[in-house]
């Protein structure tokens, strides 16, 4: 047995688990840097920045964007990529504002209106089904994971614009005559003080971080994303996990889509336009590598937090919507510079360390060993 | 004679806590072959990237013709004619064998243009000279792993290197190959190049070097004339104790057929016209240890891959324990108590991203399942088993796998599949890649097993694998049985030559 070095060991030996270290955030998470600077400066421009209010309502955009990400997180763990997320946000709010505008049966005189919690699992419902879709191009008919979901982008977002007909469904509030109010306590509410997508966000990263770490399937992920042929070969039903994990991506699509509705209390069949990729930007700035295995929870949401703080950022302290994208591009390629740099280095000091990060922690390189990639590791 | 070309002197290797090489001076003589012998993970392999600039040393200095040197990657050292061939292959699969020979110095005519032509002819010629008929426009990726290494031989000989560092590059090989493999090595030799030879197939290592050295903890022990040694000189020096590949189990122990394979048909993945495994059968008890003999292409991985479920059988049917498993999957078959040891553990039995422990558990993951949750402590327990089972060199259960060296890697996927508790393991070509020691714990690990009721199928293309601990051998040629043996009477000499091959390599 070789010896173990004391000098690495503060940053590296850690437990896998989601919990929050702040010493360990500070070493590792280069993004939890980035979120504290981009704090810190808005904080000095605009003196609305820093408070309890615009706090709460930053965080409720994040926590849209934080639900998704973490769908997406499982995707891209898998190795693969959902393009379809922001389009089935558009359709989940489209399906739940079409329920509650009611149902008229065909043929007879009622309208039905659904409960509100029907309208929900409904919308919920169609994105788990968008994902199955998604995952069954990719597990079973063998579709590249870009391609699949790229068309089923076109295909959601087209289903969505012909069952509105373009149109927004207003005014979602309800009516209690009807016995169907509440959608707005879905989003545009808060529960005591705190905005309910937060508390959505915070119930879906735990969950995420058990599945991740505790569970069986958690390292089922993992180990396909890694190498999916090895993973296969030591049982693990690898398109099972696919198929899953596209369902899991949709589902939290369709969430997000549902609490957008229900704060703007309107479906617009547009909502969630282009937000697949800033999901994609907070799993990489979160350390995510796109080629698959590598990348976790925590991770995931420090990487929403530094997009959705930032964006909100820049419109408070008003800066043109064209500068806006120009500063936004700028830091996402910084933020994953930052990650590489740490990858890098630690590379070039152990390519593999004793007691290394495990999985899903911050380090995107592909394969961390020193030796040239060896043939035919890649995922087919 | 003894003109030094390429000298290392003091050269130290850290990797964080690991200390690879700890101060080694070695020379490479012009013309001659050196060998470098050492347990897994002694430092070989490292030595050797740094000599060719893949990593560079922690201290201490090059010297090539007397000039100090140093090299900041690959490209360097090969414009100064180093050469290496890559114990982990590091071909490019959706590439064809011709672009991986010429990958980053393709040859261009006119206009920058790549001249597919030149590089389709040399390569042809490349690999008439290593007698293999492989088109060079074939995708690696179609290669069998034998052929793989063939073509990284190949590359590196097209290099028209004056050093020519080979790590481990037979361990795919089969006999009459090395035998080729050789006759190359003889040709460069006489023409003044200088090879640097890393093999655990100590005999042949022994049988092209002029001269040995011996590693041990990255440290050079000991050093000779290759006239003076002996294989008992060599293991001495590597381990410090002697060996023994351990003795097969006795039948008395054996119990009821664990495994049938009857009439097996298996399509060739390549050409699914070709039947590459037609119309095999052995049965194997409990307890007992049966190899598998074989040349390249012989069949033996696809029969063993159509065990484990990853292929499907065209014909004939496979019996675990009594039941008929056509309609398993994989990881049915795995809860059964069939597991497969792969024979190409980068591609199919490790798990790049995922650290020792994580890699050591992931087949078992079931037996430690607590309700929807992982129990760690169970987890931990069966990872530190395993590593002192397998005995594993590693930091720890937290370490990259790609930090241990080739051998511990190997014994990582053995390990794996171990702890699956297997009623009947498969294991394609298990010594790939470790040393002797290794080597003789991996089979003395599996004669003890086989002693407590376990069955064991194994392939290998090492003769001298076949009579250590089997009883049975069974020799398979183009995809049929050739022969069968009792290992207790048969000679090698028998098995080679029921193999198809002549003897000359033994
Ligand atoms: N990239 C790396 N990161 C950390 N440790 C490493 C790395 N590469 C090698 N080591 C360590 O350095 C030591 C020497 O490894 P090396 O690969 O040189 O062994 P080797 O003699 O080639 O063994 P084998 O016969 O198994 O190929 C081992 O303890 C190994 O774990
Ligand atoms: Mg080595």
């Amino acid at each position: 047995m070789s010896q173990t070095t004391s000098a690495d060991a503060p940053a590296r030996t850690r437990r896998p688990s989601g919990g929050l270290d702040i010493p360990k955030l500070l070493l590792e998470g280069r993004a939890f840097i980035a979120l504290i600077v981009i704090i810190v400066i808005f904080s000095f421009l605009s003196p609305n920045y820093f408070t309890v209010n615009n706090l709460l309502t930053m965080s409720a955009h994040v926590a849209v964007y934080a639900i998704l990400a973490i769908g997406m997180l499982l995707v891209i763990l898998n190795g693969g990529i959902d393009l379809s997320v922001g389009s089935t946000v558009g359709l989940s709010g489209v399906i739940a504002g079409f329920l509650m505008q009611g149902v008229k049966l065909p043929g007879m005189e009622v309208t039905l209106y659904p409960a509100v919690w029907v309208c929900a699992v409904c919308a919920l419902a169609v994105g788990a089904f968008v994902g199955w879709v998604n995952g069954m191009l990719v597990a079973k008919a063998g579709v590249a994971p870009f391609v699949a979901t790229l068309g089923t982008l076109y295909v959601v977002r087209g289903a969505a614009l012909l069952i509105t007909g373009g149109l927004t469904y207003p005014n979602l509030r309800g009516d209690p005559a009807l016995g169907n109010t509440g959608f707005d306590l879905l989003g545009f509410n808060r529960i005591l003080g705190i905005p309910t997508g937060v508390m959505v966000m915070i119930v879906i990263a735990l969950l995420g971080s058990f599945l991740l770490n505790r569970t069986a399937f958690g390292r089922w992920l993992y180990a396909s994303g890694g190498n999916q042929r090895a993973a296969e070969l030591s049982g693990i039903p690898v398109k099972k996990v696919q198929i899953r994990i596209y369902v899991a991506s949709g589902t939290c699509a369709a969430i997000a889509g549902v609490i957008i509705a229900s704060e703007l209390t309107s479906a617009n069949p547009t909502a969630g336009n282009s937000f697949e990729l800033t999901a994609i930007a907070a799993v990489v700035i979160g350390g995510a590598a796109l080629s698959g295995g590598r990348g976790n929870i925590r991770g995931t949401l420090l990487g929403a937090f530094v997009i959705g703080f930032l964006s909100d950022g820049l419109v408070i302290i008003g800066v043109s919507e064209y500068w806006q994208m120009v500063f936004k591009g700028a830091v996402i390629v910084i933020a994953v510079m930052l990650n590489r740099i740490e990858v890098r280095s630690k590379r070039i000091k152990n390519a593999g360390a004793p007691s290394a990060p495990p999985p899903g922690q911050a380090g995107a390189g592909p394969g961390s060993s020193g030796t040239p990639p060896a043939v035919n590791t890649a995922k087919p | 004679m003894n003109e030094v070309v390429l000298r290392a002197q003091n050269v130290t290797k850290r990797y964080g806590g690991t200390q690879a090489l700890k101060g080694v001076d070695f020379e490479v003589l012009k013309g001659r072959v050196t060998s470098l012998f050492g347990e897994n993970g002694a430092g070989k392999s490292t030595l050797m990237k740094i000599l060719s600039g893949i990593e560079q040393p922690t201290s201490g200095s090059l010297e090539l013709r007397g000039e100090p040197v140093e090299f900041a990657d690959t490209v360097e050292a090969r414009d100064r004619g180093i050469s290496i061939i890559h114990q982990e292959l590091s071909l490019s699969p959706n590439l064809s064998v011709r672009d991986n020979i010429f990958m980053g110095r393709e040859i261009t005519g006119k206009a920058g243009m790549v001249d597919y032509a030149a590089e389709r002819r040399i390569a042809k010629e490349l690999m008439e000279r290593l007698e293999e008929p492989i088109d060079p426009d074939t995708k690696v990726s179609d290669l069998r792993l034998g052929q793989q290494q063939i073509v990284e031989i190949a590359r590196a000989l097209s290099v028209d290197a004056r050093i020519l560092i080979m790590d481990e590059p037979t361990s795919a090989l089969s006999a009459s190959e090395v035998e080729v493999l050789f006759k190359v090595i003889r040709d460069l030799t006489a023409a003044g190049v200088s090879i640097v030879y890393i093999s655990h197939h100590l005999e042949e290592a022994i049988e092209i070097s002029d001269h040995a050295v011996v590693l041990r903890d990255g440290l050079i022990v000991a050093q000779a004339e290759i006239a003076d040694v002996d294989l008992d000189w060599i293991v001495g020096n590597m381990v410090g104790r002697g060996f023994d590949l351990g003795s097969p189990p006795s039948p008395e122990h054996f119990g009821e057929v664990a495994l049938r394979i009857d009439q097996a048909m298996v399509a060739d993945p390549a050409n699914p016209e070709r039947l590459s495994v037609n119309g095999v059968s052995i049965d194997v008890r409990a307890g007992e240890v049966v190899c598998i003999y074989g040349l390249m292409g012989a069949g033996r991985t696809e029969l063993l891959e159509a065990l484990a479920g990853r292929v499907p059988l065209v014909g004939g049917s496979f019996t675990v324990l009594g039941q008929d498993i056509s309609g398993l999957n994989i990881s049915e078959r795995i809860a059964l108590g069939l597991g497969l040891v792969p024979e190409d553990r980068q591609r199919d039995g490790l798990v790049q991203t995922m650290s020792v422990g994580r890699n050591l558990s992931l087949a078992s993951l079931g037996t430690f399942l607590k309700g929807l949750v992982l129990s760690r402590q169970e987890e931990k327990d069966l990872i530190q088993k395993m590593i002192k089972d397998v005995r594993v060199k590693t930091a720890g259960p937290n370490a990259a796998i790609g930090s241990l060296s080739g051998g511990n890697q190997q014994k990582v996927v053995i390990g794996k599949m171990l702890a699956t508790n297997p009623k009947v393991i498969l294991l394609d070509e298990p010594s790939r890649g470790i040393d002797i020691g290794a080597k003789s714990e991996v089979f003395g690990l599996l004669s003890e097993l086989a002693e407590q009721g376990l069955a064991v199928l194994y392939s290998t293309s090492e003769v001298g694998e076949c009579l250590s601990i089997a009883n049975r051998v069974i020799v398979l040629s183009k995809g049929r049985i050739s022969a069968e043996f009792d290992a207790a009477t048969t000679t090698k000499e028998q098995i080679m030559a029921a193999s198809g091959e002549s003897a000359v390599a033994a």
